[in-house]
């Protein structure tokens, strides 16, 4: 069976930056399935997530594959890229203000991309919008406000229904709730489950928070600088990481269990992009760090017993023991 | 944020979007203006030294650029009008960004009724043209650059204050401003130290674009005979001085100037728009 | 029982006909640290603000040491004197520090206004130490750091003035979460250090169980819930503060469920409401 999206080896160079961005990042979805990848700013998480559209900077170069159910995006001629675009991959951004034309109906901004490629006719996308609409918890009458007129929450649930206009079979989530308050986060995260089932498509979840990646994916891709350092079923690799950026990242969230006090703090920061990297990026603010790190780049591998559970780590399992230990 | 400079239809389509035509005028900036700081060592000979035997004469050794009319070696008169030509425009912009400035401040930061108030006496000059008001002034102060500087600066004050007025409005709601007054910094203390030094670079890529205008609006004034005393040379004086000249064939004396008027001024135009430019990327 | 720092009684402010902060009150110990936790709309914020200074209040006092500080403040004195009770930190570091003043500058600045007489070179020094940033960082400008430091330096500056009360508005939200851990920590150790107040406020309940002592709970600009933040985040007693609690994701979470008892509550308070009014 062919997946819905198939990343292989995927590097992105930018000019004036002295490592890829992007580092070999391997990562695929089934059909239907949750997907988070989690990491912090600059880990290139969000731009993994923009190159499946190829939505890329200025001056960026690729390498390996990116493929959505079989075909190469990185190969597409710019028509097949647009018809990508508006059919079966489909992008919900953080900040749904900053992606929804202020001055336009919410119908027109609904309808416009399946109307303009001619996919489907004017009366029928309006009946298919009105439809959406009703689908993710709004009426038909949202379809003559305008933006401005429509609360955060209702907006991003605007540009759901706006993803799902083309029938994709794969949805990018970039950090979709971030801009939420909580409460409106656990219903735009129920409607996105809700429909993603109804659909079946896939959906690639971007986020920062452990907590949310945790309980709504089936599976987790942990980024750090710009590598996949550890992937793995949800259900297990946060309680049982193997990679020790996974388990300071743990450590360091304030949890609502926790007693109050200090935190279990990550020291020193993320790698510079001007600085070329030798061996593992973590390896200058990682407590397990041996010779080994500085010089090698750890590749993944699975743990006993569990295949889809990778970590790129040399002492992954120093870091059991220590685990066992505590 | 975007700031929108105020500009001549005409002029503002030459946008200095490519780097040889900025490096250009950039360095016609330069030459011109060491050529008015140098002028009197430069120049080959006296102004206003009338050598009549070679009127109207072409290009020569004794005089590189010909003579004009009245016998005066034109090249000697372009290096020294420039001059009068270009401490006119300094005077306009200089006293109009300083007045624009402080007016923009004060209406942008305190709001309320000193803002309407200043709004609408900025908008009133505006409504009244910056040409004829000069023309009033010197007509009633007579001769001198004095007057005409005056008045185009007042004319010219509501293009600094109006984008002064909008950048501060910006600045203000900007968090690094709330976080000051936290400190307990005085209101005057803020805008002297934060709130001007960071819109500087945009009021002053304006200004350098209203140098350009404000030396065609006094070379223009000159032309008509008003502002410049009779035998100062100016080159918009010397464009009506050539007028003559160029009836009778020698169109040089009064080409000349012209050209480097319009170069001038376009020169000042793109380096300013460039400096904007490069502050709008610096901004993102 | 620890001294009272800072009483705010009875405030309210209204936005045309919203009532963005209705009838707040609450007191904050000497050198505690108290909780404001609302989502956006609760008036958390606009308290915060009229707390500081930065507006006004349409009726209710805020005192600190049993001084009010609500009248506007006139001259230099009463300025400098109402700057040294209560410094204010951003929620977004690339925004709060004036991109043209290094790190240096912005320190000696608020030093210069304060303490004239002190050697600034040396407190400066001092500062930088206390909130992790080395000498290094100090002739940068803003734009040459990383959020973290910069919401040091923030950090820094509001120190540099001595207050009694430090109010954070929401200025772990913009960091990532390894470098916030980093920030909680300094703020941890400098409240140990200097026995300052904190006035914390964010969305965030995990900072909230992580740093503060008491919380209230705001919706709607009124309190729903107050109280030790251990106490009320184990057992909730207002229904706004359970659905807060159970918003936060974890393993076998079931958002559906919350979407319904959000429904369902903002109905009760929506008819709650008409009947008041």
């Amino acid at each position: 069976m062919t997946r819905t999206l198939d990343i292989r080896n995927l590097c992105l160079r930018l000019p004036d930056t002295a490592r890829p961005v992007l580092d070999g990042v391997d990562l695929h979805i089934a059909a239907g399935e949750t997907v988070a990848l989690v990491g912090e700013s600059g880990s290139g998480k969000s731009l993994t997530a923009r190159t499946v559209l190829r939505l890329l900077p200025k001056g960026a170069e690729t390498e390996g594959a990116v493929e959505v159910a079989g075909e190469n995006v990185l190969a597409l001629d710019p028509q097949q890229l647009r018809a990508l675009r508006t059919g079966r991959v489909a992008m919900i951004f953080q900040d749904p203000r900053a992606a929804i034309n202020p001055l336009r109906r919410v119908g027109d901004f609904l309808t416009e991309s399946v109307r303009l490629t001619g996919a489907m006719s004017e009366p029928d996308a309006t009946r298919r919008a009105a439809e959406l609409l009703t689908a993710v918890g709004l009426d038909a009458s949202v379809l003559r406000r305008h933006p401005g007129q429509l609360s955060g929450g209702m907006l991003q649930r605007v540009m759901i229904a706006a993803a799902l206009m083309g029938d994709p079979v794969l949805l990018l989530a970039d950090e979709p709730t971030t801009a939420l308050d909580v409460t409106s986060q656990a219903e735009v995260v129920a409607l996105i489950g809700e429909l993603k089932e109804r659909f079946d498509t896939g959906l690639l979840f971007v986020t920062h928070d452990l907590g949310l990646a945790a309980a709504i994916s089936d599976r987790v891709y942990v980024m750090y600088a710009g590598r996949i350092v550890e992937t793995g079923p949800a259900a297990t690799l946060f309680t049982d990481p193997r990679h020790p950026y996974t388990l300071a990242l743990l450590a360091a969230t304030p949890r609502l269990a926790a007693p109050g006090g200090r935190l279990a703090a990550i020291d020193g920061q993320p790698p510079d992009l001007r600085h070329e990297l030798t061996g593992c990026s973590f390896a200058p603010r990682c407590r397990f760090a041996t010779q080994l790190c500085t010089t090698q780049a750890p590749e993944p591998h699975s743990a006993p017993g569990a295949p889809g559970h990778l970590a790129a780590c040399h002492h992954s399992d120093r870091l059991e023991e220590s685990a066992a230990d505590a | 944020m975007t700031t929108v400079l105020t500009r001549r239809p005409g002029l503002a389509r030459l946008r200095a979007a490519r780097q040889p035509l900025y490096l250009a005028c950039l360095g016609f900036v330069v030459l011109v203006v060491l050529a008015a700081l140098l002028a009197p060592w430069l120049a080959p000979g006296d102004p206003n030294t009338v050598d009549l035997g070679n009127v109207l004469a072409g290009p020569s050794a004794d005089h590189l650029l010909g003579v004009d009319a009245a016998g005066r070696d034109t090249l000697s008169r372009l290096l020294l009008g420039a001059r009068t030509s270009l401490i006119g425009p300094l005077g306009v912009v200089v006293f109009a960004t300083l007045a624009g400035v402080a007016v923009g401040v004060a209406a942008g930061w305190r709001g309320g009724w000193l803002d309407s108030v200043l709004s609408r006496s900025t908008e009133l000059v505006f409504a009244f043209p910056g040409m004829l008001l000069a023309i009033l002034i010197v007509t009633v102060y007579g001769e001198g650059l004095l007057a005409p500087v005056l008045a185009l600066a007042i004319a010219y004050l509501p293009y600094v204050s109006r984008l002064t007025r909008s950048l501060v409005l910006a600045e203000r709601e900007r968090p690094y401003v709330a976080a000051y007054q936290v400190q307990g910094h005085s209101s005057l203390q803020i805008c002297l130290r934060h709130v001007i030094p960071n819109i500087a670079p945009v009021v002053l890529a304006q200004s350098t674009i209203n140098f350009g205008y404000a030396l065609i609006d006094l070379a223009g004034l000159s032309y008509l005979g008003l502002g410049v005393p009779a035998l100062t040379p100016d080159w918009g004086r010397m464009v009506f001085d050539g007028q003559t000249a160029i009836q009778r064939g020698y169109p040089l004396s009064a080409l000349l100037p012209c050209l480097v008027i319009v170069l001038t001024v376009v020169a000042f135009n793109v380096v300013g728009e460039r400096w904007a430019d490069q502050v709008a990327r610096r901004d993102r | 029982m620890p001294d009272t720092v800072l009483e705010v009684t009875g405030l309210r402010r209204t936005f045309g006909t919203v009532r963005a902060v209705d009838d707040v009150s609450f007191t904050l110990a000497e050198g505690g640290s108290l909780g404001i936790v609302g989502e956006s709309g609760s008036g958390k914020t606009s308290t915060a603000r009229i707390i500081v200074g930065l507006e006004r209040a349409d009726a209710g006092q805020v005192l600190l040491h049993g001084s009010d500080r609500t009248a506007r403040a006139r001259g230099k004195a009463r300025r400098l004197a109402r700057a040294r009770q209560i410094q204010l930190v951003f929620q977004d570091p690339y925004l709060s520090l004036d991109p043209r003043t290094t790190v240096e500058a912005a320190l000696r600045e608020a030093l210069r206004l304060h303490f004239p007489d002190i050697d600034h070179a040396r407190r400066i020094t001092e500062l930088l130490d206390q909130v992790g940033l080395g000498t290094r960082a100090a002739s940068a400008l803003p734009r040459r750091l990383s959020g973290g430091q910069r919401q040091r330096v923030a950090i820094a500056r509001a120190l540099a003035v001595e207050p009694a009360v430090m109010v954070l508005d929401e200025a772990v939200a913009a960091l990532d979460v390894s470098v916030q851990a980093q920030v909680l920590n300094l703020l941890a150790d400098i409240r140990a250090q200097t026995g300052i107040g904190y006035l914390f406020i964010t969305h965030d309940l995990g900072v909230v169980r992580c740093v503060t002592d008491d919380v209230i709970v705001m919706r709607h600009g009124r309190i729903v819930e107050s109280g030790p933040t251990a106490e009320v985040l184990a057992t909730p007693q207002h229904p706004y503060t359970r659905l807060l609690l159970d918003s936060v994701p974890r393993p076998g979470w079931d958002p559906r469920q919350l979407a319904a008892a959000r429904r369902a509550l903002s109905l009760t308070t929506n008819r709650g409401n008409s009947t008041d009014s």
